[in-house]
């Protein structure tokens, strides 16, 4: 199963935070300092994966954004990378020639297309035509609903 | 690209997005942020109620704040309220918000729990998906008990959407993950397993991962989905790359799906069936053989997917560990990656390997790629790689190879980062002992560590090195020797200093005849590290001095001197004061004898499990999980001593801490075999077993912890008393219980306790004789002046003390002091 998901920037400023087990505001701090600190150091060309704790650490770097994958010992390392790999085609597909500003400005966007494809720490669905038949879906559903909002009852 | 894209724009959002991007400084961004806090704050509490468009906005907004690193103490009643809402993206923002900002305030629970509610039964997949979702990402235990028998109903029911069944199983997955208490195995879980042969191959995918977990801890209920799982894996595996559509991910077929069913099949055992077994070896083969040729498209998203694949086999190839044919092939193959151009397969390739070289079939195998992996730890550019390297390098080590491994392990650790020299160390010392057929390269191999890296040298190892040369004769004098020539070394590492003071202290008298390493010689050499130790390291040295005094009288003076000189019998650090003074003392008054009996050689110390392999094990990293199955599966005669004559007990005592022998601790004799006088322990029995409550074990062969003795030798006068009847008498200075009186007829022990001005004393009477004592009686006077300071009270004894095997008998005499 995989722990967590950062992306990060060469600067080490943090543009997206997933969370696949509960952790506590300073652990995930602690976490995302550790990690900015060990993936940006790195030399440019050493393999993608380091051990951390108990755990596997798959990153990539993608233009101006690191993207960061942590993954249980027992997990396989070349799959996750095309684990991240997937996430990027998506997003292209979904923005366009995605870049960082993109993610910036439509973070909660960047967070519904990964609940597409992940969900509690797995893999949901590998079919880019599926993510993206529903991603667009849902943004139909933005698009035509006229319906008024209207207060249902929360009890009962 | 323009940032604004597609759907509900949240114009206001992004101007704030821009506005924070163009603060120029950290306190700015700050202004702006509480100026943005404060007019969300005043909106949700005003009186208008809000539109949900703008709920949603300033529901982004505090997101985005919270995200960038800021906390957020509101908002969450407004995001549960968009909950509520039927428009989508609503929604979508709402549980977005609830499941980043995890509420522990239990009214909002129940809120939440309701509106989820209302989504899992609406009957909308859209509307169900979301509440799955929620549930998975935050797994709450509430949640878990509001929904866990829920989902496995949605999971397995007949008219559920493929996508919904998708989340359901994750859902569950994570549910069971958290509060497997709560769901409860029952008729949904075989068809569970059936969904494993469902036409939706993203469902199949879900439901793998769910079925995986299941079988893991509950292998019986779930081991049908072996045979559906190798028979899936191996219609994916022989597919066309047409066949699978979307699911072919860069020209191979379903590389996710193939793995999870190969880890699936890693929580079993190879099947019994031999129709599936053959399929599945099958299966393997043609994934070997797909490796071989020639790759269908030059991107390396194809090489990772169907390598993924590959390392997936391979592993399952290992856990099953039978099949010698797969296992040998997949040795050859991973030794192919090991000089691949790609990094990431060396270093897989490395990795794996571990594995395999635990495994008896493919040990062989492993070995003949030797020479690559030394390469490998030499001219390897990642760290990371060269870490795998070394850690293959412990793992393949044998008897034949065993020196030359230590030997690059040596070499490496000279230049290796410091993070992962400790664990460097210790492995170097395991492999140093375990391989060792001549200890003279153990002890080089051991004190090479310290010279390189002595800071990483942690007491297990060198307290291991000091019992094997007590324990080995043959290797003590080369030791003594070669550490001896190491202290010559303008800078040496303390631990060299620790080790030799030791072993010059135990045997330095196999060098004193060559003048070039003279007691004096010895001892100047030693002093001359003395001001640059630790505390500890003075302790051990100041033990060696006295050992040399013993071993070489002519030292006694000078080291005496030493000895005297207000920096050690004045020294602030009460445990050297100590020593120096009991030691200037000791050789003053103690004669020849008693001082080489106190000093006497250490004994051998007794077999146990090497601490280092422990701390090994504590340690994390693949390498230390493969020492644990090399440990078990080749036990090569266990010789952690190598037998040795001397060892008393040969058990193995399995010492999770093995406790470390202080070296001054043992040197006074106290808990040893040997007792003061020199005379040979017999197996001492006291007739009167003072201290068991159950009355007398009588004639019981144990000797007790003071090592009473008894059994004297006839003398001629039946009444007078054994010689050693003073010493006895002295032992009470410091103690309360003992045999204070022994003749050849009668045995009289005492039990005292003491609390501040009183005493209670009971006399124990031992028949020594063969016939019944009649008449007995006893008196307790205190003679003279005594008669003032002290009150006493005695009860008598009864007339009769039988011989051994009848009542012992007893009088309480209670003391009380007066002032």
């Amino acid at each position: 199963m995989m722990r967590f998901l950062l992306l990060f920037s060469r600067q080490g400023k943090l543009r997206l935070q997933k969370w696949f087990t509960p952790m506590t505001e300073r652990e995930k701090k602690k976490i995302i300092r550790d990690m900015t600190s060990m993936v940006l150091s790195r030399q440019p060309r050493s393999c993608n994966f380091l051990h951390w704790k108990d755990l596997k650490i798959i990153y990539k770097r993608y233009a101006s954004l690191y993207f960061c994958l942590a993954i249980e010992n027992q997990e396989n390392e070349l799959l996750a990378l095309e684990v991240i790999h997937r996430y990027v085609e998506l997003l292209d597909k979904y923005f366009g020639n995605v870049c960082e500003l993109d993610i910036i400005f439509n973070f909660e966007k960047a967070y519904f297309i990964l609940d597409e494809f992940l969900m509690g720490g797995e893999i949901q669905e590998t079919s880019k035509q599926m993510i993206n038949r529903s991603i667009e879906a849902s943004d139909m559903l933005q698009e035509d609903d006229s319906s008024e909002w209207y207060e249902v009852e929360l009890f009962g | 690209m323009p940032a604004v894209s597609k759907g509900d724009g949240m114009r206001g959002l992004a101007v704030f997005i821009s506005d924070i991007r163009n603060c120029k400084s950290k306190e700015a961004e700050i202004k702006r942020i509480n100026k943005e806090l404060a007019n969300i704050r005043s909106k949700f509490k005003g009186d208008k109620a809000l539109d949900g468009y703008s709920k949603k906005k300033y529901v982004c907004k505090l997101l985005f704040i919270f995200l960038l690193g800021h906390d957020i103490d509101f908002g969450h009643m407004e995001a549960v309220n968009l909950l509520s809402s039927n428009k989508y993206t609503e929604k979508q923002i709402g549980y977005l918000f609830i499941s980043v900002l995890v509420n522990s305030n239990s009214e909002l629970i129940r809120l939440i729990n309701n509106a989820i509610k209302n989504d899992l039964s609406s009957r909308n997949p859209t509307f169900m998906c979301l509440a799955l979702h929620c549930i998975a990402n935050v797994g709450s235990r509430e949640m878990a008990e509001a929904f866990a028998s829920e989902i496995p109903r949605i999971l397995v029911a007949g008219d559920t959407m493929d996508s919904v069944k998708q989340s359901a199983a994750l859902c569950l997955l994570r549910l069971y993950k958290t509060s497997p208490d709560l769901v409860l195995m029952g008729e949904w879980t075989s068809r569970v397993v059936h969904l494993l042969n469902d036409q939706h191959m993203g469902v199949v995918t879900a439901a793998i991962s769910l079925i995986t977990c299941l079988s893991q801890k509950n292998p019986d209920e779930f081991k049908t989905c072996v045979s559906l799982a190798v028979s899936r894996l191996s219609r994916i595996v022989s597919s066309a790359s047409t066949d699978l559509q979307d699911y072919t991910y860069y020209f191979v077929p379903a590389p996710w799906l193939s793995c999870k069913l190969l880890r699936l099949l890693q929580c079993y055992p190879p099947p019994e069936d031999g129709a599936v077994k053959g399929r599945l070896v099958e299966c393997l083969e043609t994934i070997l053989n797909k490796a071989q040729e020639p790759p269908k498209s030059k991107k390396v998203q194809h090489s990772n997917a169907k390598n993924a694949i590959l390392f997936e086999a391979i592993s399952l190839i290992i856990h099953y560990d039978s099949e010698p044919n797969l296992l040998v092939r997949a040795c050859n193959q991973l030794g192919q990656f090991l000089q691949h151009r790609e990094t990431n397969l060396r270093y897989l390739a490395l990795e794996s390997m571990c594995t395999l070289a635990s495994s008896e079939f493919s040990h062989e195998a492993v070995k003949t790629h030797i020479e690559t992996v030394i390469n490998a730890l030499k001219t390897e550019r990642d760290v990371s790689v060269r870490q795998r390297a070394a850690d293959l390098l412990y793992a393949m080590c044998d008897r034949s190879n065993a020196k030359q491994i230590v030997a690059e392990m040596l070499s490496y650790l000279e230049t290796a980062d410091y993070s992962i020299r400790e664990e460097m160390v210790l492995k170097v010392a395991i492999l140093a002992e375990k391989y060792a057929v001549d200890y003279s390269w153990y002890v080089d191999t051991i004190l090479n560590l310290i010279r390189i890296a002595g800071d990483y040298v942690s007491e297990e190892v060198w307290y291991r090195v000091i019992q094997i040369v007590i324990n080995r004769d043959d290797v003590q004098g080369y030791a003594a020797k070669t550490v001896f020539e190491a202290l010559q070394a303008p800078a040496c590492h303390e631990n060299m200093v620790k080790v030799g003071g030791y072993i010059l202290g135990e045997f330095g008298n196999l060098i004193a005849g060559d003048p070039r390493s003279s007691p004096l010689v010895q001892f100047n050499l030693l002093h001359s590290k003395f001001h640059l130790c630790s505390v500890p390291t003075r302790a051990l040295l100041l033990s060696a001095y006295i050992k040399f005094i013993n071993l070489f009288p002519e030292t006694k003076a000078t080291i005496q001197e030493v000895l005297r000189c207000d920096s050690q019998i004045r020294n602030s650090d009460v445990e050297l004061q100590q020593r120096a003074v009991e030691y200037l003392k000791l050789s003053s008054i103690a004669s020849t004898d008693v001082l080489a009996t106190v000093l006497e050689e250490m004994p051998p110390f007794p077999e146990r499990e090497s601490s280092i392999l422990a701390k090994l094990k504590k340690k994390k990293g693949p390498g230390a999980v493969s020492v644990t199955e090399l440990e078990d599966n080749k036990r090569e005669g266990g010789e952690l001593n190598g037998g040795g004559e001397r060892g008393p007990d040969t058990s193995a005592m399995a010492a999770s801490n093995a406790s470390t022998p202080s070296p001054s601790a043992d040197l006074l004799g106290i808990r040893s075999a040997v007792p003061v006088g020199a005379a040979p322990a017999s197996a001492g029995s006291l007739l009167v077993d003072v201290f068991s409550e159950a009355g007398p074990a009588a004639v019981s062969a144990a000797v007790n912890d003071d090592g009473f003795l008894s059994s004297a030798p006839p003398s001629e006068d039946p009444a007078a008393p054994l010689p050693e009847a003073d010493e006895l008498l002295n032992k009470f200075v410091c103690k309360n219980n003992g045999v204070l009186f022994e003749n050849q007829l009668l045995q009289i022990g005492i039990k005292s306790e003491y609390r501040q001005n009183l005493g209670r004393m009971y006399l124990f009477y031992g028949n020594k004789t063969s016939v019944q004592f009649a008449s007995f009686t006893t008196t307790v006077s205190c003679p003279g002046e005594l008669q003032s300071h002290i009150l006493s009270e005695s009860q008598s004894v009864c007339a009769q003390v039988d011989p051994p095997g009848g009542l012992h008998n007893h009088t309480q005499v209670d003391r009380s002091q007066v002032h």
